[in-house]
């Protein structure tokens, strides 16, 4: 099979106005928890830090600018339907649409070989934009979520695998001793990404595969919801507050994905999204019309 | 907490009269530097290209867009441009501070002892812009003076900023010793010790 040109411009053309968007604008679910985070957080150096923060959204989007200068690496988690017709087209159009957004948006120029140690200048290099893919049998869409992953969230990361006997407690203990250290450095309130598994790779990716999901939203598995309640509170209690000088709060919330685990092997994942969470989740149908999802009434 | 106004070059009289909590705006030049021109001054002994005495030196890795024609004298413009985590220089930026008279770190996160130490023996502190707020900052810097190593590429260079009152700058290390994010840190690990003893029975799903 052959790759058609014209099908990689028009979806490149697409993604890359879609990922210039997210670089400016925050999505719908976050901006909301950030404006009832403000509300909460009346005392010390917080206000003033969520003025600012808030300033910066409303500045963002007046002058086209991307919000952080931290663009990230580029990441896609694709949804692909089985009956989705540009199959070829997708990973051509997705690697064009990086270096486009890369000049159009603009973007920090963040993708450095390994070994080499060069930075590439446009984004694209060994693996990046990193591309995860799932398939939906069933569908003609494709599904698309784009994150930027910055240097400062992206720190407090990690994964490893306990003893089961260390237990769930285990598991709170390893994302707390991070978040009270690397967490200020995250730019929080962050949204924590918690993976549970049989080995330490799927753990970290269901980490990050929980940051897509909205914040606000549940596990469907309801002890795993009331696990990300308790932390998330537990978390709160230890009060960040914004950038780490102190509040009442700490996180915009706790995600928890996971899959079953080994008898033998308890693995936690984590990763964190920082209060600027540009997280982006568009769906294409075969005619390129789109729902832009995660950004409601946003035409690109 | 008191609010100050500065000015560039900045005096130790200036800096002996804040405290840590105390808020600054900065007006006059700044220099962004953060790992590699950290490297190239301390490890490499490297001259730095630009005079730091009195100034700022802003750990950040901007956009920056170059906005003169072909032919013409190169020049740039800010397009986005905030605060990287400070802590990733704690190695070497005692040292920095000896080396180029630098009497203002801006950055974010918390700096260690040793950078603590560097503030106290060359009368320096350490500031937060708040993170994530790259278009405020980028507004708040009024012309690219110029750039050098920029063979380290567009976010490691050193881009000469002027600046009209640049803050809100939290200074979060003084020239005293005090360290604003270590003694916050020590309050969320009291915290966050009560928070695990309350979590205990609670996450006990395995029995
Ligand atoms: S942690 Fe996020 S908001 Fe902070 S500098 Fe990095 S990308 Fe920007």
């Amino acid at each position: 099979m052959s790759c058609d040109s014209q099908v990689v411009e028009r979806l490149s053309g697409l993604v890359s106005s879609f990922i210039c968007h997210s670089a400016g604008h925050l999505p719908d679910d976050v901006k909301t928890r950030l404006a009832q985070m403000k509300e909460v957080e009346t005392e010390g150096f917080a206000p003033s830090i969520y003025d600012v923060m808030q300033k910066n959204m409303e500045m963002a989007d007046k002058l086209g600018r991307p919000s952080c200068q931290d663009t990230g690496l580029p990441q896609f988690f694709a949804k692909v339907g089985t009956g989705f017709p540009y199959l070829e087209e997708i990973e051509p159009a997705l690697i064009e649409a990086v270096k486009k957004a890369t000049v159009e948006a603009p973007l920090r120029h963040n993708a450095v070989e390994v070994f080499d140690e060069v930075n590439t200048g446009n984004n694209v290099a060994r693996r990046i934009p990193w591309i995860d893919w799932e398939l939906v049998p069933g569908s003609d869409k494709l599904e698309l979520y784009f994150y930027m992953a910055g240097g400062g969230c992206s720190l407090p990361g990690f994964a490893k695998v306990l003893m089961p006997l260390e237990g769930y407690d285990g598991i709170a203990k390893a994302v707390f001793d991070q978040m009270t250290t690397y967490g200020v450095n995250a730019c929080p309130p962050c949204l924590v990404g918690i993976g549970i598994a049989g080995s330490a790779e799927v753990a970290a990716k269901l980490s990050k595969k929980a940051l897509l999901r909205p914040v606000g939203s549940h596990n469907d598995n309801p002890k795993a919801a009331q696990m990300e309640k308790d932390i998330e509170d537990g978390l709160n209690s230890v009060g960040l507050g914004p950038g780490g000088f102190g509040g009442k709060l700490s996180v915009m919330g706790v995600n928890i994905e996971q899959a079953a685990r080994h008898p033998a092997t308890l693995a936690v994942g984590m990763s964190t999204a920082c209060w600027a969470h540009r997280r982006a989740g568009i769906i294409i149908s075969p005619d390129f019309t789109y729902d832009f999802f995660t950004h409601k009434g946003v035409t690109l | 907490m008191s609010i100050f106004h500065f000015t560039t070059p900045v005096t130790d009289e200036d800096i002996r009269k804040v405290h840590i909590g105390d808020v600054i705006y900065l007006t006059g030049e700044i220099v962004t530097g953060r790992d590699d021109v950290h490297h190239r001054v301390v490890v490499s002994g490297k001259e730095p290209p630009v005079d730091l005495k009195g100034k700022a030196i802003f750990h950040a890795g901007p956009i920056m867009k170059k906005i003169s024609a072909e032919g013409e004298e190169d020049k740039y413009k800010v397009i986005s441009v905030g605060p990287t985590t400070s802590m990733r220089m704690e190695k070497a930026e005692a040292e920095f501070l000896a080396a180029t008279g630098t009497k203002i770190i801006i950055g974010k996160g918390g700096m260690g002892p040793k950078t603590t130490k560097g503030c106290v023996d060359n009368c320096a502190i350490h500031t937060i812009f708040p993170g994530g707020c790259a278009v405020v900052a980028a507004e708040e810097c009024v012309e690219t003076e110029g750039v050098e190593w920029l063979d380290l590429g567009m976010p490691e260079a050193m881009w000469k900023l002027r600046v009209e009152e640049f803050g809100p700058l939290v200074v979060s290390i003084d020239s005293y010793g005090d360290n604003l994010i270590e003694n916050n840190k020590v309050e969320f690990e009291k915290k966050k010790q009560a928070a695990l003893e309350s979590l205990k029975g609670k996450l006990d799903y395995m029995s």
